[in-house]
């Protein structure tokens, strides 16, 4: 399965849906994705990674990268993301430190960070 | 002697495929089914770093991955660069020691959140994927090529007792 990205506001939020698999082949689409939405001037993103099957060090980078631009223009990129694979993978590389990851879209515009 | 050789072009879009030929090998192998995540990750990490190496070195050069399934059930990724390319801080040039590959990684968070205007660096560094596999995988090493250029990156998985009962009519 290829990636699938769609993107809605709410709010001063950019929410970026993705579904699919985020690997070294479709990670740059996301990294495009990103990179449009704070040149047009989104600069708190919303990442739901509810959808995502499969998720690689790449999408890591690109997701990391992500963060850079927001930081630039003092946004946020906060993630959504319940599944316990895709959440070890955050834990592993020690960027659940990083970022804010919330259990819903809900709790994630609620959020205060 | 490898169960499955597989040879690949040194291209991005191939690595899903490889990911989706070792998964399915496993599920044959009697590998347990809640490790098949983990399958599908470490080789894809695997895939891609090889992937990215032979791009620099030898864009021609395909990309191997052998299975072998004896007493366990172990992949080995190859590439054609020169050994020991992006493998991470720590490579000794030959036995790679896993465990100081993971990446500092209180210098990723402060080295690569830190605005800069250059937006094709890489923000985190070359050795993420094989800290990746070594976070998921118990038994893992890495190898230079005994005769030729290139790493061989080597994960083993254990599998389970096989049921070789035949099935007995009650």
């Amino acid at each position: 399965m290829d990636l699938s990205l769609t993107t809605r506001t709410e709010g001063d939020f950019t929410i970026v849906v993705v579904g699919g698999e985020i690997d070294v082949y479709t990670a740059p689409k996301l990294r495009e994705q990103l990179i449009d939405l704070v040149s047009g001037g989104s600069y708190h993103l919303l990442v739901d990674m509810e959808g995502v099957e499969f998720l690689d060090s790449t999408g890591l980078g690109v997701l990391v990268g992500g963060l850079k631009r927001v930081r630039a223009h003092e946004g946020s990129l906060r993630l959504v993301c319940t599944q316990e694979r895709i959440l070890k993978i955050f834990r592993i590389t020690g960027l659940t430190k990083v970022f804010p990851i919330h259990a819903s879209v809900e709790e994630a515009l609620a959020a205060k960070d | 002697m490898p169960t499955v050789e597989l040879r690949f072009a040194a291209l991005p879009g191939h690595v899903r495929t490889a990911r989706m030929i070792v998964a399915a090998i496993s599920r044959r192998s009697g590998v347990p089914d809640e490790i098949l995540d983990e399958i599908k990750l470490a080789v894809g990490e695997a895939c891609a770093r090889a992937v990215t190496v032979n791009r620099q070195f030898d864009p021609m050069a395909p990309v191997v991955v052998r299975v072998s399934n004896d007493d366990s059930f172990a992949v080995s990724v190859v590439d054609c660069g020169p050994a020991g390319q992006y493998l991470g801080r720590a490579y000794d040039g030959g036995r790679g020691s896993p465990s100081d590959l993971l990446p500092d990684l209180g210098s990723i968070q402060s080295s690569a959140l830190k605005p800069r205007d250059d937006d094709t660096s890489p923000p985190l560094p070359a050795g993420l994927g094989l800290a990746l596999i070594e976070g998921l995988v118990d038994d893992f090493d890495i190898t230079a090529q005994p005769d030729s250029a290139g790493t061989v990156v080597t994960m083993r998985w254990s599998v389970k007792e096989k049921v070789d009962s035949p099935i007995v009519a009650v």
